[in-house]
């Protein structure tokens, strides 16, 4: 595993490309600093404040960090070189993984010296600061395992950065959908048909058998019709309590603008990223088979 | 040792790429893995290598199996494939150096191999520039040192001689020869003279099956026929006669235009043993037809790979393949001698005579 990390970190930052990923994390948080913390209009000392703006930073490291994670590989052939040497599959993951987390944890580490420095200054909440800071790290580190994902799933650098980015965008821009959002049993029934629709599509393509598509999304469909016709009022606020669950951006907010510090957000972080590097792991093991 | 049994790899689209392979590699051998073109030569050495998972079969490497026992299996084989896996944007020096981690080679002995790994394969003058800006023959050296970093009992290489110059093959071969002495080598090659020169011993597949395995000697005996070539100034017709006066139907005939004008090269094929030279030239001689050229070719690799590739002559992997020659596909008279395209760089042989 170590030698993969040094291999990706050598890689990462003999260019520029590490460099540039820190670079412009600092400097987005350091836009909303000097607008929230340093002077100006509110020269406010909650760090936490300026953090969530940083999130902008995800939508465009998140997707260039990872695109060319295992894409590049398949690519070059280089994956022969991983595959064929006596490391694990789980390690060839683990690697790529740790060092673009390092990526993103050292201007997370720089983070952690701005409490302390406006500490001399005012008076700074540090519980609520480096809390911030770390929900801040671990869903940057859940981006970055959903992007390592979807980089194995393409040999195309820029299909993995479009799907990435797409799926971080949704993510920051849920909030706004979820406002938007019927909550009638109706539009309820009409989203849950289309998903099963396409959760049809995904099973086909991923499986190439009809039967077995059609008896996923059968069931489905099937279930939700009989929710439906027996108590449809289950369904009125199912729609956006799902929508709810994947609004990963909206739960950060909750922690950096209201000072609530959910336990249950940082557990949510952590084992989605579990899941999608186990996701990771089969889907590389997947392809020798295939 | 590589054992290898009823290998077999069904891609995604329903493609067989190998069919029911088994074989055994003795240690201590060069062995060249012989096919034309999608024969699932690559497929064979990327399952054996453990980058492909075999839709059924097994593969043990000094008696670990690649699928359950995947770490030990890897650690015995050093693997250039086909198109070196190189990572651009390193060094040689700083691409070794990854690899030997890998290979999980103890680091007091890194700085040793990997200088030895770079004085073998000549990448001295290299090693501190950029892979990028490196020449393919170059990279294709950064490939084979890979391969030998870790220093493992056997070493596959995919086609390790594309892509150089002719100085630079020799070396490669050079090097592949001298490698012998310490490692197994399995190395897969278009160029049969190549095989012919440096391999011990030779598996023939061809549409994911196994056509033959054995000895190069023993393949290069497997003929039944020879084949005699000439050139002769003057017109089809009267040397068909002349020759059918002489050997009769003793022999097959083949003709072409010759590069000379006004002459035509003609292929007589025989069975093994016949020797009609002097008949030839003396009946020539009295129907004064100059006789240009003459040879008797050794019936090279190349025409036993064709055979068994095209003619559908196939061995068991255990028969021994001199003792029993299935027949050549049958060549129809007057075809002009087969320019197989199979078999680039391997008609040097038969060239040679047309000057």
């Amino acid at each position: 595993m170590s030698s993969i990390y040094k291999k990706e970190m050598k890689i990462l930052f003999s260019g520029m490309m590490g460099f540039i990923f820190i670079a412009l994390m600092l400097v987005v948080v350091g836009i909303f600093m000097r607008v929230y913390n340093l002077g100006g209009a509110y020269s406010l000392s909650n760090f936490e404040y300026s953090l969530n703006g940083g999130i902008w930073a995800y939508l465009v490291v998140v997707p260039v960090l990872t695109m060319r994670a295992m894409a590049e590989e398949t690519r070059s052939r280089t994956d022969q070189l991983l595959f064929t040497s006596p490391v694990s599959m789980a390690e060839i993951v683990l690697g790529k993984y740790l060092a673009m987390l390092t990526v993103v944890g050292v201007p997370c580490l720089l983070f952690c010296l701005y409490p302390m420095l406006y500490s001399a200054y005012g008076e700074v909440n540090f519980a609520t600061a480096y809390a911030g800071i770390l929900a801040y790290f671990l869903l940057g580190a859940m981006l970055i395992s959903i992007g390592l994902f979807v980089s194995t799933l393409t040999d195309s650098q820029i299909i993995a950065a479009v799907i990435t980015f797409a799926v971080v965008l949704m993510g920051l821009l849920m909030s706004s959908i979820i406002s938007l959002v019927e909550s009638s049993s109706f539009a309820s029934l009409a989203v849950f048909t289309a998903i099963a629709a396409l959760l049809m599509l995904l099973v086909k393509i991923m499986t190439k058998s009809w039967p077995a598509a059609l008896i996923a999304a059968g069931v489905l469909e099937a279930a939700v019709l009989v929710i439906f016709f027996v108590d449809s009022t289950i369904l009125e606020t199912a729609l956006t309590s799902m929508l709810g669950a994947v609004a990963v951006f909206q739960m950060l907010e909750g922690i950096l603008y209201d000072g609530l510090v959910d336990l249950t957000v940082y557990f949510y972080f952590i084992s989605v990223t579990v899941l999608f590097l186990f996701l990771s792991v089969q889907s590389l093991e997947k392809r020798r088979w295939s | 040792m590589i054992e290898v049994k009823h290998l077999t790899k069904i891609y995604n689209g329903g493609v067989k790429a190998v069919d029911d392979i088994s074989f055994t590699i003795e240690p201590g051998k060069i062995y060249g893995f012989l096919g034309p073109n999608g024969a699932g030569k690559s497929t064979t050495m990327n399952i054996i290598t453990g980058y492909l998972a075999a839709t059924s079969g097994t593969v043990t490497i000094n008696g670990f199996d690649i699928y359950r026992d995947a770490k030990k299996a890897k650690a015995c084989i050093g693997y250039l494939p086909e198109q070196p896996p190189l990572y651009q944007e390193l060094t040689p020096r700083e691409y070794l150096e990854i690899c030997a981690g890998l290979k999980h080679v103890p680091k007091a002995k890194r700085a040793a191999q990997i200088k030895d790994a770079v004085k073998r394969t000549g990448l001295e003058k290299m090693q501190d520039r950029l892979i990028r800006s490196l020449s393919k023959g170059y990279k294709q050296r950064v490939g084979l040192a890979q391969a030998l970093i870790g220093d493992p009992d056997i070493i596959i290489l995919d086609e390790p001689t594309v892509g150089l110059d002719p100085i630079q093959i020799i070396e490669i071969r050079d090097l592949i020869k001298s490698l012998k002495k310490k490692h197994t080598v399995i190395l897969s090659s278009h160029i049969l003279s190549e095989i012919e020169e440096i391999c011990d011993s030779i598996i023939i597949i061809d549409k994911g099956r196994l056509k033959a395995n054995n000895s190069t000697e023993n393949i290069g005996n497997a003929r039944d026929r020879e084949v005699l070539l000439m050139t002769v100034r003057g017109k089809q017709a009267a040397a068909r006669s002349v020759i059918l006066g002489a050997a009769g139907d003793k022999v097959k005939i083949g003709f072409r235009e010759s590069a000379e004008p006004g002459c035509i090269d003609i292929k007589l094929e025989h069975e093994a043993g016949l020797d009609l030279r002097e008949e030839l030239s003396y009946a020539f001689a009295m129907a004064r037809i100059p006789v240009l050229a003459m040879s008797k070719s050794n019936v090279s690799l190349e025409d036993v790979f064709i055979e068994y590739t095209t003619g559908g002559k196939s061995d068991e992997p255990t028969a021994d393949a001199g003792a029993g020659p299935g027949g050549p596909a049958e060549d129809k008279p007057g075809e002009a001698p087969e320019e197989n395209a199979a078999a680039p760089g391997a008609d040097a042989g038969r060239e040679e005579d047309d000057q």
